[in-house]
């Protein structure tokens, strides 16, 4: 019953809780999500069969999502990786299905959504590494036009929340760009403390 | 969770030293975007900074409530955002306190680390023309203020009562006021509209908008969707000068991508014969709008009895210069257009706060570099409108705030801000504001406005109806 209400849950919950607090992997609530998020964007015949599964083994919901993982048929799992900007590069291990953008923020990526997915910003602007950019849909109109007024728009640029992670795009690498016009002269990093 | 949070990592300390007391404290003057902005990375960086958000209203959000237009609710999504920010265990928002009024920005530095200065622009550049001060003039500032409540623009009543509306500028504030003008009433009836901005423009005459810039098509301003918009809107058709863009084709392919697109699209509305059905719409379409280029303002045309604009007199422009720096020499034409109302849409503009503050008078701006005041002692930042100039949109302001932040950070880490003294933050501010007999808007009771707010809006099909008073916003706040 836990895991329906978590569906019924709305999206609010899910960006209320995976956006400010730096560290969310010990909640549990933080697991529902990631697990809702994975499923949204499923049609609705995979939605219910993999509800089912998660329903019958209650132990899923609170896994690290690297366990759930391993619980899950191998055609499920899409490995991407995040270049933040500092250039360190973070692999993660998604499902098909998932949005890149909602998936960089539930691994706590520096990677922001002002207008949550409705294509009305370009906060979640990325580079999408050449293999894989041109697997990718064509843009839709709405797209290119909120592309046009992302700073440092190169021609592999994409917005993430556009990005649906496919098993061809198993690899996908996505860049954060550098658009701090300050970004510290000596190379500087603030210490997390 | 959240306060268990902050326990983990100051903790640490020392004991006898409660951790809350000796932690970093940044004040934040103005709660929009850049205010927000900044305090999000702040405090996500830092588990040990506390920052404090004063706002000169009862109501949190700046220019995403009062500017952004009533049918962009999706662009509004970013409240979302700054409301988990405000309610972070680590950050609270004051409304209703007027710094520079109410506390001096002298007495929020004694009572912080560092204060970050994010009150935007609430000033607006004037035209310099005679007739500026006629009955049917407005600054678009003005305008969008009132169709958005801003409770300085209330009692705004813009006569809609002519045929020809001329809006000077081409930015997509420019645009949001043509097409607040044209829309049908339909739309805008379930939108955050105020409910007299509606009513307004329903009994609304005007049925043709012009949009004037003093420079080309290649310098058009507004972005590509806004243009979409205002070609795809119900009911209308454009109207353009195919003599304004001789010569424009054959500059698409050198130009970069954005303004290729935009050109091209601009290009099609203004040159190219539509196809069967757009022509058919075009022809039953009863209300127009245009791009009228090269034209500068030279005066407002007063009506017989002088009271009010009854046409524009333009001057006509051509253009000197190449490549991205043009600009437009007058060649001695003129050309009146008849018109009632006249919305000047030139660029909104900072204002001075406080006398402690640096300003420069000439750009209207808190002279900075990369977020640090100049020419004062440290401790002093600046983040958006007010330190690089009134454009941009939301992602602009967020990645400009996010700098500022950032060297806000690196002063901390480096010593340059000396953050090892105890500072009162918001004890030591609350106490100046009882004296003075100042009751700042808690987040929680924003809440209540809000509440009130979508509950009224319900009540007609609008994600909510917009308190326009401030005296009836305080009173919600504080029940």
């Amino acid at each position: 019953m836990a895991a329906s209400a978590s569906v019924r849950s709305s999206v609010g919950l899910t960006l209320r809780l995976s956006r400010v607090i730096p560290d969310c992997s010990k909640c549990p609530f933080n697991r529902l999500n990631s697990y809702f998020n994975g499923v949204a964007g499923l049609s609705k015949v995979d939605r219910f069969r993999t509800l089912n599964r998660h329903l019958q083994t209650s132990r899923g919901l609170y896994h690290s999502e690297e366990s759930a993982g391993a619980e899950d048929p191998e055609e499920d799992a899409v490995n991407v990786v995040y270049i933040d900007r500092s250039g360190k590069r973070i692999p993660v291990k998604a499902k098909v299905g998932d949005n890149a953008m909602y998936l960089a923020h539930r691994h706590n990526i520096e990677l922001e959504g002002a207008c949550e997915a409705s294509l009305a910003c370009s906060t979640c602007h990325v580079y999408v590494n050449r293999d894989h950019f041109n697997k990718l849909p064509e843009p839709e109109e709405r797209e290119d036009d909120m592309l046009d007024m992302a700073p440092a728009l190169q021609e592999n640029s994409r917005l993430s929340c556009q990005i649906i992670l496919t098993q061809e795009l198993d690899g996908i690498e996505l860049t954060l760009p550098k658009v701090t016009r300050n970004f510290y002269v000596d190379g500087h990093v603030p210490k997390p403390h | 969770y959240a306060s268990s949070h902050c326990i983990y990592f100051s903790g640490a300390r020392g004991l006898g030293t409660s951790p809350a007391a000796s932690c970093p404290k940044v004040c934040i003057v103005g709660g929009g975007p850049a205010g927000f902005y900044t305090a999000q990375h702040l405090v996500k960086t830092r588990p040990d900074v506390q920052v404090d958000i004063y706002e000169r209203l009862p109501v949190p959000f700046g220019l995403v409530r009062f500017g952004v237009a009533p049918d962009h609710p999706e662009v509004k999504n970013v409240m979302n955002t700054f409301t988990q920010t405000a309610q972070h265990a680590r950050c609270s928002f004051h409304g209703n306190v007027s710094v520079g009024k109410d506390v001096t920005v002298q007495e929020l530095q004694e009572a912080y680390h560092a204060v970050v200065l994010s009150y935007g622009a609430e000033g607006n550049r004037t035209l310099g023309v005679p007739g500026e001060d006629l009955a049917g003039v407005h600054s678009a500032k003005d305008f969008v203020g009132w169709y958005n409540g801003l409770p300085t623009n209330r009692d705004l009543r813009p006569d809609l009562r002519c045929e020809t509306a001329v809006i000077l500028g081409q930015g997509n504030v420019a645009l949001d006021v043509a097409r607040i003008l044209l829309s049908p009433v339909d739309i805008l009836k379930n939108t955050d509209i105020t409910q007299p901005a509606l009513d307004t423009l329903a009994e609304s005459s005007v049925r043709r908008v012009l949009i004037v810039g003093r420079r080309g098509p290649l310098q058009l301003a507004c972005t590509i969707k806004e243009l979409r918009e205002m070609v795809n809107l119900p009911g209308t058709r454009p109207e353009m000068e195919a003599s304004d863009f001789e010569c424009i084709a054959k500059m698409l392919k050198v130009l970069p991508r954005p303004r290729k697109r935009l050109t091209e699209l601009l290009l099609k509305v203004a040159v190219e014969t539509p196809e069967e059905t757009e022509l058919e719409r075009r022809n039953s379409a009863k209300r127009a709008w245009g791009f009228r280029f090269f034209r500068s303002p030279v005066e407002i045309l007063p009506s017989d009895d002088l009271t009010r604009a009854a046409g524009i007199r333009l001057a006509v422009n051509r253009l000197e210069g190449e490549g991205e720096d043009v600009w437009a020499v007058t060649t001695g034409e003129v050309e009146d257009v008849e018109c009632g109302l006249v919305i000047s849409s030139i660029g909104y503009k900072s204002l001075p706060i406080d006398p402690a503050v640096p300003f420069d008078p000439r750009k209207h701006i808190i002279p900075n570099t990369m977020g640090r005041v100049q020419k004062c002692a440290a401790g002093l930042y600046c983040s958006g409108w007010v330190k690089r100039g009134p454009t941009g949109v939301i992602a602009t302001t967020m990645n400009d705030s996010f700098d500022t932040a950032r060297t806000l950070l690196h002063d901390m880490d480096e010593g340059t801000l000396d953050i090892s003294t105890v500072k009162p933050g918001s004890a030591g501010v609350t106490t100046i504001l009882e004296k003075r007999g100042v009751k700042p808007v808690l987040f929680s009771d924003w809440e209540k406005i809000d509440s009130e707010e979508s509950k009224r809006g319900e009540a007609r099909g609008k994600p909510r109806e917009k308190l326009l008073d401030v005296g009836e916003m305080l009173k919600v706040a504080w029940t």
